[in-house]
């Protein structure tokens, strides 16, 4: 399982349908729509792996193959680094 | 949830903030939106705009679009600069180009927190310089050279779309591709000046169409979302495809006046001022007018138009600079019904303000040439 990071050159702005993010370099602004996935983006740093991350943020176990999806998106669009 | 409902509850700060630091301007373009051309002697102060970033700051705005007039007129302008990278506020900022010389070029390459906007409007200097005055071209392609030789990558070379230079879309491309630059182009509003050019200068339908095939065709090309009524000719451009006036779109006028997008310079779109107490976050976050624009709107004219979808009735300043109502179609609907609904509203047009524009001939030479 991967570990993440938030990318150091992305700002993370809560919002009410979640959060929006910006990359300072890219340029790009990312909708996250969905406040356990923001937890999981903002939290990533401090677990080991992906799973620990969603597990903190209480994902149900049932959806982590679909956050997983979304969260390796997220590292390729570089609002988040592996670590 | 659809992006318009996301937005009805308001953002906590706007996506795309124009900041216009300057009515001044060393250039007269025809269309320029903000009418711009004397300084303002009511224009916020270097202290003032600080405090300005310092609110951008804490509202997390990501980042400003810079403005004016000329912006790089200003003294302080360069201070500015410095003052929101320290404290996080990304800057683009749009410019002539007038005075992006090779130290400033240098400077502006050594930071990723600043990009930089050159306006063309033309792919030559006769095309372009009907436009934004004689010698414009030069000035602005040697300050390509400039941010070329600088190491600069990416910086935005802007054309407004008009009549006359739609032609040369493949032409924009490859001069922004000779400097590693990348393109972005934008509709021509009737606002400002722009409202005595726009009869003459607005693209035809048939030049719409060939516009929307070739942003089709050119997906990386910027748009700013300017773009998005062409959508209702098929599929989508990307983008947000609506109106984002005060919803995430707003303008800081020099004065401070804050308005609901950067085209709508008129008192029915203001919905407040930074120096008000509360500032900037107060008028973004509770003012009448932005809580008003976030509620969805009425399809009106539109309502039995099955592209509504993809093209929400087009721009709001479009449509009240030529006198339509807000609920009725845009004047440049793919559709056609932008043609009956101008001539009925003909005599609705609001009366053009000078702006800022100076009086006396259009100066010819833009101040001194870049070393
Ligand atoms: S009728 Fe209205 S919604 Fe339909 S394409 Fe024209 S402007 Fe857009
Ligand atoms: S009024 Fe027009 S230019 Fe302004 S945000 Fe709406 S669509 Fe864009």
């Amino acid at each position: 399982m991967p570990a993440y990071a938030l990318h150091p050159q992305v700002g993370l702005r809560p919002e009410k349908f979640g959060a929006l993010a910006y990359h300072y370099g890219n340029r790009r602004l990312t909708f996250l729509n969905d406040d356990k996935l923001v937890a999981v983006v903002q939290k990533a740093h401090e677990y080991d792996d992906v799973d620990g991350a969603l597990a903190a943020a209480g994902v149900p176990e049932q959806n982590w193959p679909a956050y997983r999806t979304v969260l390796a998106r997220l590292a390729e669009s570089e609002v988040l680094q592996c670590r | 949830m659809q992006v318009t409902d996301r937005l009805s509850h308001g953002l906590e700060a706007p996506i795309c903030l124009t900041w216009e630091l300057t009515y001044g301007c060393n250039l007269a373009c025809v269309h320029c939106l903000s009418s711009s051309g004397r300084r303002d002697p009511r224009e916020l102060t270097t202290e003032e705009l600080f405090g300005v970033v310092d609110e951008l700051e804490a509202m997390q705005v990501f980042y400003v679009n810079i403005g004016g007039g000329e912006p790089t007129l200003r003294p302080d302008f360069w201070d500015l600069l410095d003052y929101s990278v320290e404290h996080h506020v990304g800057v683009k900022f749009s410019t002539n180009g007038s005075r992006i010389t090779t130290a400033a070029a240098k400077r502006l390459a050594s930071t990723d927190y600043v990009d930089v906007q050159i306006s063309v409007d033309g792919a030559d200097a006769t095309t372009n310089d009907a436009i934004r005055g004689n010698g414009s071209f030069d000035v602005a392609t040697t300050a390509m050279g400039h941010l070329a030789d600088a190491g600069f990558k990416d910086f935005k070379i802007s054309v407004v779309v008009t009549r006359n230079n739609v032609e040369q879309l493949d032409d924009f491309a490859a001069l922004a591709a000779s400097y590693q630059a990348q393109l972005r182009l934008t509709r021509l509003r009737p606002s400002g000046r722009g409202a005595d050019v726009w009869d003459e200068l607005h693209v035809t339908a048939e030049q719409q169409r060939t516009l929307y095939r070739w942003l089709l065709d050119h997906p990386d090309t910027l748009t700013g979302d300017s773009f998005f009524h062409l959508s209702a000719l098929g599929e989508p451009l990307p983008g947000l495809n609506l109106c984002g006036a005060g919803r995430v779109v707003c303008l800081i006028d020099p004065v401070g006046d804050v308005y609901a997008c950067p085209f709508v310079l008129h008192d029915q779109f203001k919905a407040g001022s930074v120096r008000d107490a509360g500032g900037f976050t107060k008028v973004w976050r509770e003012s009448p007018l932005f809580t008003e624009l976030r509620e969805p709107g009425s399809a009106g004219a539109c309502a039995s138009c099955g592209s509504y979808d993809a093209c929400q009735g087009g721009c709001m300043a479009a449509k009240f600079f030529t006198g339509i109502p807000l609920d009725g179609p845009d004047p440049e609907c793919v559709h056609g019904h932008g043609e009956a609904a101008l001539v009925a509203a003909s005599a609705g047009r609001p009366p053009a303000s000078p702006g800022h524009t100076r009086s006396g001939p259009v100066p010819v030479s833009i101040g001194r040439r870049p070393a």
